[in-house]
Order: C-alpha cells, then structure tokens, then sequence
C-alpha cells in the first residue's frame, strides 16, 4: 500500500510514462452514462450532477496533460490515495483484470455498478 | 452550568481554579429524540442550537463520529465576509456574519470575532469588472462592502505588494465588516449551549445505517446501537455522500482535499484578512502571530484529510509574489481537510428523498463564515419541515430544474 507521503503516481497507458501529479490533470468520476435530448429530467440530472463520490474504490478519468495530452481512466482509493491500475478510456466498463485487482486488495467491496 | 463571567474568573482565581466545570457533558445516547442531527462540527451544532433556542425543540442527539469540531470547523482558515454577488447567497452569509457579531454573548463562549476587515484583491480587468459589479449588488442587498483604490489598498494593508510584475493590484472589494474568529471555540461554544439546553452531544458514535418506515427515517444504527428519531438532520461535509448513501440517494456533490498551513510566529505585520484569488491565495494573521495561509483544492476525490505538495507549493508562490516580506518565512503546520464540492458551488439545505429526513452541506470551501446562518435556516428547516426564506433557495433539486446559485462564477474560484 502506499503511503500518505508519496505523491500520486499514474502510469499512462497511452504513451507508459509513469506520470506524478503536477503532469496530469484530474477529470472526476469515469464511466458515466450520457443522456442528452430526449431523456427523461431525472437521467440528465443524475448524468450532469449525481456523483458516486465513494470513500473507496473509485473509477475516475485523468488527463496526461504535460504528456502525451490523451485522456485514461485510473481505478483508485479515495481512503487510501492506492492505485489498483490505469487503462484506456475507449471501454464501457473497467477491465477484468483491474477488477480483479480491486478485488484481491478489497475482499469487501461491492463491486463496479 | 455555571455562566462565564468576569466575576467568574475572580471567583476561580481566589480558589485555585476548582470550580470549574466541565463546559458540555457526554452522555450515553437515550433510545429516542425528537431529532437527532448526525455530525457535531460548527454546522450541526449550530443547527441543533438553533432549534433549541428559536423552535423550542430540545430533546435533540448531535452524534459524532470523532470529537467535536474535529473536522473542517478545526481546519479552516477562519474567515468571515459576506461579499457574494448572488441574492440568495449574500442573504444567508450576511445573516451568519451578523450573528456573528454578538455569537459571544448569545453564547456565553468568546468566540473572538475580530472584525478586521477582509479584502479581496482585483489583479485583472475581468476581476475589477467582477468586483465592481459585487459591490454594486452588495449595495442592493444591504451587505455593507466598496470597491477600493490600490492606495487605498496599500494603506489598509502595508506589506502588500501593489506594483506586482504580473498581477499589479488595481483595486479591491473590501468588506470592513468581515473578519476571523476562533473556529474550534465556535464549535466550543455551540456544544456547551446545546447541553445547557439538555441535549445531548455524543461523540466517537459512528452512524452507521439509516433506518427508515414507510418512506420515513425512524433512526440511526450507529457504534453504539440504535437511536430512534422523528426527524434526522445529516450535516457531515466531506462525508455527505456516505450519509446519503446509507440514507437511499444520491447527492450533486463531490469529496476533495483543501489545505492550508501556517507560518512561524512573527510580530504583527497585517491586521486585515487579504485574498488573492487571481493568484489564488489568502493569508490573514492570527493572535498568535502565525501567517494563516490557504489556496485552492487539491483536483481529486480524496477522503484522507491530506493533500498534494505541489499545491502548497502553489499556493505559497502566489502569496510570495502578493506579499515579497513572507518569503523568507519558515512554515510550521498544515493540514488538510475533506470539503464536499457541489456542480454550482452553493450549498445545500434541503429536503431529501426520504422523509423527515434534512440535509446540509456543499458548503465546500467556505464553511465556517457560514456556521451560524447555516445553522439558523437548518433549524428552522426541520421544525417546520418546509424551509424558511434563508434556505428557500438551497434545495438540492436547483440541479434538476437549472436553478443554479452559481458563485464560482462570480468569484473566478471556488469558496
């Protein structure tokens, strides 16, 4: 587990550069679900501002932005600051493998919904 | 309980100071309340305050997790100002700030309100336009703040670098009015109120699941068993989302870190509180004689009450280019605490999705200026269960219905 000293380390699985903070840039909650015309008031609503906001395992987008400038998706604990894992944004839902990870580290979790 | 007095310190001092009392008891929780208000930081005791003193409702719990005050109301940087440009927002800061004035002897706790002045600086064209328009709509809302000179500027504040390289101060709003006071005193002060009334404040009692009956809170299961309640008020900040969550919705808001640190002791040098949002900092003095410096949040969902370097880094790069004589200081402390960010920056006070059940929070980075207003409209949101004129605004369905109270617009920062 990492400890609170250590900056936050994310690796780009774009370009692989093991990026710490100060080169990326943070982009909230990940695998939305977009609404847009001709949802109902309560869809777009939970898509524009109902957030998760876990204390825990967390999917959350982040930009390479003094990189490669690409956009990727991070699995990690807002309790802990732990990073199970990066992975490309073009997926629906988090990779097995991440999963999998989260799992082995957080016998308790709920799992990804 | 036994008032404070200055006969009372005389009284003490010709006896050793034996009589003292403890200042708030700590019961074990009863099985029911009439309310029980989950979270015992400035906001939920001032809310429980409240509806004891101006409701009459005093068989009240406030439950704590950890101890009282511990959170964000012992973390901030104590600031106190009303100058926000949106009608609703300038209602309920300046209601809290004038409740400020005399909290002390409504409370019987010195809460050191010092209205020092606060001043924030204009360092842009777009910020002079921002702030002049404030200005104009404090005026209209009768929150007394003006757009003031660089000399004016230079004269309130010495030590301010006005001929900046980058960010030259080319005006200020100031709110003579605004100012600091003694944050875990407010919390203090609140809770021996609150058990002077009969309620009782139960800390290192962690909720743990909200119980609910027909669409109705009936109680609490918490760390040290179920507590019944005709009516829940949730005001946990940082940790909303979890309450929410126990309680079967979901809330506009998210977690963050916010830090803030203080210098070495140095003689007084600043007897106002500056902001700096172009460059993004404020600093203020305290007593003691430390700087009390604070920024902007760290950018991501974080719940361990810590934040990155790199943004003190920033912070303090901002304040040395606003204020040359800090550079040399040493810092001795920071911290960091868990600030819950709404989508428009505003707060909530607001009905939930399930019954009986209140909440407030998003108070984000600006929340102990906000403490007494905050806990005026709470109350008067749970004794009558429809909100008063202070908390019309502040429901958490504004999101849906685009009825946004947007103040990070106005500021240029969040606050």
């Amino acid at each position: 587990m990492e400890t609170g000293c250590n900056m936050l380390l994310l690796e780009c699985p774009y370009c692989g550069v093991k990026a710490e903070e100060t080169e990326l840039s943070p982009g909230y909650e990940a695998h939305l679900k977009r609404f847009g015309p001709g949802s109902t008031d309560e869809e777009f609503e939970a898509y524009m501002f109902a957030r998760k906001n876990p204390k825990g395992v967390h999917f959350e987008r982040w930009r390479h932005t003094y990189g490669c400038g690409k956009w990727f998706l991070a699995a990690r604990c807002t309790a802990t600051l732990e990073v199970f894992g990066t992975y490309p944004a073009q997926v629906g839902e988090p990779p097995a493998d991440i999963i999998e990870k989260i799992k082995a580290r957080r016998p308790d979790w709920k799992g990804y919904k | 309980m036994k008032r404070y007095s200055v006969f009372a310190i005389a009284r003490e001092a010709l006896r050793h100071h034996t009589g003292w009392e403890r200042a708030w008891k700590s019961p074990e929780p009863k099985k029911e309340y009439d309310a029980i208000i989950v979270g015992a930081g400035g906001h939920g005791l001032a809310t429980a305050y409240y509806l004891g003193k101006n409701h009459g409702i005093r068989n009240v719990a406030i439950i704590e997790k950890g101890w009282l005050g511990g959170g964000n109301t012992g973390r901030n940087t104590t600031i106190i100002r009303s100058n926000y440009l949106q009608d609703s927002s300038a209602a309920i800061y300046e209601k809290s700030r004038s409740l400020y004035e005399t909290l002390s002897q409504d409370l019987n706790y010195n809460v050191m309100f010092s209205p020092r002045g606060v001043m924030m600086l204009a360092q842009t064209h777009h910020e002079v336009r921002g702030y002049l328009r404030t200005a104009h709509a404090n005026a209209l809302q009768g929150v007394q703040t003006e757009f003031i000179t660089p000399q004016r500027v230079k004269e309130l504040c010495p030590i301010l670098n006005i001929d900046g390289p980058r960010y030259p101060v080319l005006g200020a709003l100031w709110q003579a009015r605004g100012g600091t006071g003694r944050h875990d005193a407010v919390a203090w002060g609140y809770a021996r109120a609150c058990s002077e009334m009969g309620m009782d404040v139960i800390q290192q009692c962690e909720v743990k699941g909200v119980r609910s009956e027909n669409g109705k809170v009936t109680g609490v299961e918490t760390s040290k068993g179920f507590i019944g309640c005709r009516k829940l008020g949730i005001v946990v900040a940082g940790h909303s989302g979890q309450l929410a969550e126990m309680a079967g919705f979901r809330l506009p808001v998210e977690a963050v870190a916010l830090q803030a640190l203080v210098s070495e002791p140095i003689k007084p040098c600043m007897d106002i509180v500056v902001m700096a949002n172009t460059v993004h900092g404020y600093m203020s003095q305290s007593d003691k004689g430390e700087m009390v410096i604070g920024g902007g949040t760290d950018g991501f969902n974080n719940y361990t009450q810590r934040g990155s370097f790199h943004h003190i880094e920033e912070t303090l790069r901002a304040l040395i280019e606003t204020f040359p004589i800090i550079s040399r200081l040493k810092m001795l402390r920071q911290w960091g605490g868990i600030v819950d960010m709404t989508g428009d920056r505003s707060p909530i006070i607001s009905k939930t999705p399930l019954g009986n059940c209140f909440i407030n929070c998003g108070w984000g980075t600006g929340g102990f200026k906000a403490i007494p207003g905050s806990g005026w409209a709470m109350a008067e949101l749970m004794a009558k269960g429809e909100p008063g004129p202070l908390a019309a605004e502040f429901d958490m369905w504004r999101f849906k219905e685009g009825r946004f109270i947007d103040e990070s617009v106005a500021a240029g920062v969040a606050h």
